[in-house]
């Protein structure tokens, strides 16, 4: 079975759960950037949970069908349409083969994930079929889609049509989006005012905002303690002495515009770095429009713990009610 | 005559010039013709041309530039 791509869309790539191991090496964890998301399209459809799916930013592609399959898309309220047929967003539905699955303007969030029965089958990159672009690996040649390719599916153990995640289970990052954060090692490098400051005032998304990372703009600059510039910090009071930077870390070039690393991120480098947004918060960065208001809210590793736990007990409450 | 509405498929800063330092794509009374660049739209660091589906007459802009916008708003309108 597979699927023709009669157009892309804006930036559509194939992604799975990512390929985490090869961090310190300076490839990156990859995967989908709400992966809650990807995750729920693919039970609904039957496939494990990791099989690759496809993540469409802002706008969907247009795919035809050369088989029958069973499709779901969750995360970004990107409405689906089959041959001009609006359908449901977060249930399955099935499509024939020579049909044509196309997307309506998108509602709300930024990211939609496209699971289709049996998985995409294009070969794995370093345990993953992730699309990296940057480093072309994985996808199709190690970019995104584009028109004319064809997406081999592997073979569908029978998903259902007409499932459901139910409202109640679904998470949006809220209006303000709201983020936790783990104030991090370097937090002693600003004046407690300044880092009061950042939590208290309202960010926006930037434009810049990709697979590497979310820049958020509006807020005061940060205030540096003065110090003697340790060895290989450089004068700028905002750098450091070069290190990891963990997925999530919100880094601060400059002092003036946060930027949180995700997925596709380099892994160190000079950059003083505030916090990290929690594991449990992630997934709703990929769901955030440009010029989303932000605000960061700090909390602590119990908080971080139980939040992490929180989403895993959703994720076994989906589980358990989609394999009935 | 029927008013058409060009929409902006993506989220974005919205932009009516090529570049700072360069006249404005269209402006209002404008004849348009199908596939006309009206604006960018840049998000993610690039920068996304608005064409129109329709031939006509430009009314007018729905959205300053340099606003935001969101997905599925009208930027422009056009007489046909």
């Amino acid at each position: 079975m597979t699927v023709n791509v009669l157009s892309p869309g804006l930036l559509t790539t194939i992604q799975d759960m990512g390929r985490p191991g090869y961090y310190h090496l300076g490839i990156p964890i990859g995967g989908a950037m709400d992966r809650m998301a990807l995750r729920c399209a693919n039970l609904l459809v039957g496939n494990d949970e990791n099989a690759a799916g496809l993540e469409a930013v802002f706008t969907g592609p247009e795919l035809e069908f050369n088989g029958e399959a069973t499709v779901a898309v969750t995360g970004a309220e990107l409405p689906p349409k089959l041959d001009g047929e609006p359908m449901a967003c977060w249930a399955s539905f099935k499509v024939r083969a020579g049909q044509v699955l196309s997307f309506d303007y998108l509602r709300t969030g930024a990211r939609a994930y496209i699971a289709i029965s049996g998985g995409i089958d294009t070969p794995k990159s370093l345990g993953s079929r992730s699309t990296y672009a940057i480093g072309a690996l994985g996808g199709i040649d190690g970019r995104a889609l584009a028109a004319g390719d064809i997406l081999p599916l592997g073979e569908a153990t029978g998903g259902a049509e007409g499932r459901e995640v139910p409202s109640e289970l679904r998470r949006s990052p809220g209006n303000p989006a709201a983020l936790r954060v783990l104030p991090g090692l370097y937090w002693h490098r600003i004046t407690e005012a300044s880092g009061e400051r950042f939590f208290e005032e309202t960010w926006k998304v930037a434009g810049e905002a990709d697979r590497m990372g979310y820049r958020f703009q509006g807020g005061t600059p940060l205030e540096f303690i003065d110090r003697e510039p340790p060895f290989g910090a450089g004068s700028d009071p905002s750098n450091i002495t070069d290190a990891c930077y963990p997925y999530g870390s919100i880094q601060v070039p400059g002092g003036t515009e946060p930027i949180v690393l995700h997925r596709d991120a380099v892994s160190g480098g000079g950059y003083f770095m505030i916090g990290t947004i929690i594991a449990a918060d992630m997934d709703l960065i990929g769901q955030l429009q440009p010029h989303t208001q932000t605000r960061f809210i700090k909390t602590d590793m119990h908080g971080a713990l139980a939040a992490r736990k929180d989403r895993s007990r959703t994720l076994n409450a989906i589980r358990e009610m989609l394999s009935e | 005559m029927a008013k058409q509405e060009i929409r902006s498929p993506l989220p974005g800063t919205f932009y009516r010039k090529p570049a700072p330092d360069q006249p404005e794509f269209k402006a209002p009374g404008d004849n348009i013709a199908k596939g006309d660049v009206i604006g960018l739209v840049e998000v993610m660091k690039s920068f996304h041309e608005i064409t129109s589906e329709f031939e006509g007459k430009l009314i007018g802009f729905l959205v300053d530039n340099e606003e935001p916008v969101a997905p599925g708003q009208v930027l422009a309108e056009i007489e046909n």
